[in-house]
């Protein structure tokens, strides 16, 4: 069933609300024949009821009350698509700035961004906004689908105009590949097959981009494995194995390693998985890990291989600010970074990425949905690289003590583009 | 022990959605003070469990497994429940439906009403009782469109109420699942995996499950569109024939309101097959509690539904 040589790409639509990203994946969906027969007799069935039409795509995807109601979304949808070779996982985001976060939280494991522009519009401050999100965020590879080329009667001086807006904005934020497509979503044309319509374009479609794009290379940097501690397993002879997800680079047995805080050098003795034994372990996997020295590790503490992360108690990070109250400079709260939690503060706010010229303003405060440059310092020592190297041990989130909402996403140093 | 080897970097499907799963199942572990994964018997909730037994092995499952019996089961899913229990080693807890009936907690809609609804009374009822902070479920994001907007963690206020307009930030793998006394969590370890993806697991493993979902002779009655198993729980109306087929089932829920598919895929590389070409959902294909209303799914969830 080829089952063994299916790879995942994760992508994640971003860009302005009534641009059209809902519309595009339903689209994809639909002319990939992704969708059962049921499930597009009942958005059919919506759409007539809704009164817009014979199949508004867009509900392909909106599946809350409210979103169909407002012809809006409000949180991410999550589809699934496969071909012989390739698992896709979509996160279709809102693109509404009331939703950023939502945007935030599908961007936040993608591969890949696929931003959908209207091209009557041209770049908004929010598709923009987005874009900063999901290179802050460390998506690599970008797709843009100038939308709606049907309405300006696929004019090749319009698609330019905004193709080079994105390729400025895109060369500033250093996205390593940008590939702009002129689409109809409403009509699928360069969406799954290249269109007649746009014989002046001899690239790819969207579709063709998704399913060339590399995999899952995110999982895979520069500096060493790490294992981040999440469960203590006891033998049954005795003896403690370490359990948690691999990220950075592959752990083998009878390989160096140190486990951090304590900086205890040991070596692995063992891998296993559920009572199998392997002689390595790979980013993304779930691994228990036996190390030749006796040891009290636990959860929190991290096993890592040369070159060594940074044992801190303060580091400068970037944050996306999803708090409703804002941040203040002195503010407590709770940080998850990788499997250890621990009270932090803000010791200082040292300005907000403006989103318009990519600049730093110095500000008071953060408000919701601002990016704000910050240092932090923590009540525990964190082991921590930079996020730029290792999205995995680079990244944290803060959570609000009193009522334990997640208010902050944060990202360990600074941005590379600014 | 036997050496098993994959090549670098993680980038076999299965590979990477077990290893997710199993993160998951760790991560809600180790922060919850009580959790509890819900166990239906069905393939999702069998292959949930399995991942749970690969996540601790060789300990034993750190929490208990919880079985909401509506009364309405088949017989042949009940024996795969308590085999999977022993098993597996998980200690089984069960939450009636009948006892909420009896105790007056919902109505009784009758011998051949849908106790699908009802449920999440008595799950609600069972997680406060036992204390438990956070609940493990087998849903999956492709089956429905308002489990698609579903968080993997997936927070519940103090009445058991998910509010899909205000979901928390979910970034990264930092599932954050603080709650305070009397809210708890709902968490997803399967949320990415596919019908599809699910089979093929199964088949990978080669795993045991209830014998209803392989090809078998049964005798049925079409009602509403949907092949009935004729049974305890459903019997033939006076204009209804019954007629004898070869079916499986594709999803397993309450005798009533389950409808079995024709079908000949007797083991699993078969099901496979059959899944990976299906033009119809396993939900809409199988299941009558779903036709209700255009948002169904998401207004059973809001009252705390699996």
């Amino acid at each position: 069933m080829g089952a063994s040589t299916k790879d995942v790409l994760r992508l994640a639509t971003i860009g302005s609300v009534d641009d059209g990203k809902s519309t595009l994946i339903g689209r994809l969906l639909v002319d990939t024949r992704q969708l059962f027969d049921d499930q597009l007799d009942a958005v059919a069935a919506a759409s007539e009821r809704r009164g817009v039409g014979d199949l508004d795509l867009s509900f392909v995807t909106d599946g809350l009350r409210a979103e169909r109601e407002q012809g809006i979304t409000i949180d991410v949808a999550y589809r699934y698509a496969a071909t012989p070779t390739r698992k896709f996982i979509i996160a279709d985001c809102p693109g509404h700035v009331q939703y950023t976060r939502n945007m935030a939280t599908g961007a936040s494991t993608a591969d890949l961004a696929l931003a959908v522009v209207d091209v009557a519009a041209g770049l908004k401050e929010q598709t923009r906004r987005h874009l900063c999100i999901a290179a802050l965020l460390g998506v690599r590879n970008l797709v843009v689908a100038v939308n709606k080329m049907d309405r300006v009667e696929w004019s090749q001086s319009a698609f330019r105009t905004v193709a080079d807006q994105v390729a400025v904005v895109s060369a500033e934020l250093g996205f390593a590949s940008c590939e702009v497509i002129p689409v109809s979503a409403l009509l699928g044309d360069n969406v799954v097959d290249r269109s007649d319509a746009s014989r002046w374009y001899s690239g790819p479609s969207v579709l063709e981009v998704l399913e060339s794009t590399r995999a899952g290379d995110l999982t895979i940097t520069a500096q060493g494995a790490r294992l981040p501690v999440q469960w203590v397993l006891r033998q049954n002879g005795g003896g403690r194995t370490y359990a948690g997800m691999v990220n950075g680079g592959t752990f083998h047995v009878g390989d160096a390693v140190t486990l951090l805080p304590a900086g205890i050098e040991t070596t692995i003795s063992a891998i296993h998985l559920g009572g199998v034994s392997r002689a390595d372990a790979y980013a993304g996997l779930s691994a228990d890990i036996d190390l030749a020295a006796e040891t009290d590790a636990g959860r929190g503490d991290m096993i890592a291989a040369s070159p060594l992360p940074t044992v801190t108690k303060e580091f400068d990070a970037t944050v996306c600010w999803f708090g409703e109250k804002p941040m203040e400079p002195g503010q407590r709260f709770r940080l998850k970074h990788t499997t250890r939690s621990t009270p932090a503060r803000i010791i200082q706010l040292d300005g907000l990425i403006e989103i318009e010229n990519l600049g730093v303003e110095s500000v008071e405060r953060l408000s919701i949905n601002q990016i704000g440059l910050v240092k932090i310092g923590c009540a525990d020592a964190l082991v921590v690289d930079e996020y730029q190297v290792n999205r995995a041990t680079g990244s944290f989130v803060l959570v609000d003590e009193v009522t334990n909402a997640t208010v902050a996403a944060g990202m360990i140093g600074r941005p590379s583009f600014l | 022990m036997v050496p098993m080897a994959s090549s670098p970097p993680l980038t076999n499907h299965l590979d990477i959605l077990e290893s997710h799963a199993i993160f998951i199942l760790r991560e809600v572990a180790a922060e919850g003070e009580r959790p509890v994964l819900l166990f239906s018997g069905g393939k999702d909730s069998a292959v949930l469990l399995h991942l749970a037994a690969k996540a601790f092995a060789p300990q034993q499952l750190p929490f208990p497994i919880m079985h909401v019996d509506t009364g309405q089961n088949f017989e042949e899913v009940l024996r795969y429940r308590d085999w999977a229990a022993e098993h597996y080693g998980a200690r089984l807890l069960i939450a009636s439906v009948q006892e909420s009936i009896d105790q007056g907690r919902v109505a009784d809609p009758g011998q051949l009403g849908s106790r699908n609804r009802l449920q999440s009374v008595t799950l609600l009822d069972a997680i406060t009782a036992n204390k438990f902070d956070a609940a493990f479920g087998g849903a999956r994001r492709d089956e429905d469109k308002a489990r698609a907007k579903e968080r993997i963690l997936s927070f519940r206020d103090s009445f058991g109420q998910w509010d899909p307009k205000a979901q928390r930030p979910e970034l990264w793998n930092l599932y954050q699942g603080r709650v305070n006394a009397g809210e708890h969590l709902r968490a997803f370890p399967l949320s990415d995996w596919t019908e599809l993806d699910i089979w093929q697991y199964i088949e990978r493993e080669q795993m045991e499950l209830p014998s209803i979902y392989f090809a078998h002779e049964r005798q049925v009655i079409l009602r509403d569109g949907m092949w009935l198993a004729v049974g305890p729980f459903v019997e033939p109306q006076p204009h209804e024939s019954v007629e004898t087929k070869v079916v499986r089932f594709r999803t397993v829920g309450d005798a009533n309101c389950t409808g079995a598919v024709l079908s000949n895929a007797a083991s699993l590389s078969e099901i496979v097959a059959e899944v990976s070409v299906a033009n119809v959902s396993e939900r809409g294909a199988t299941r009558g509690d779903d036709k209700f209303s255009e948002t169904a799914m998401e207004d059973r969830k809001r009252e705390g539904y699996f």
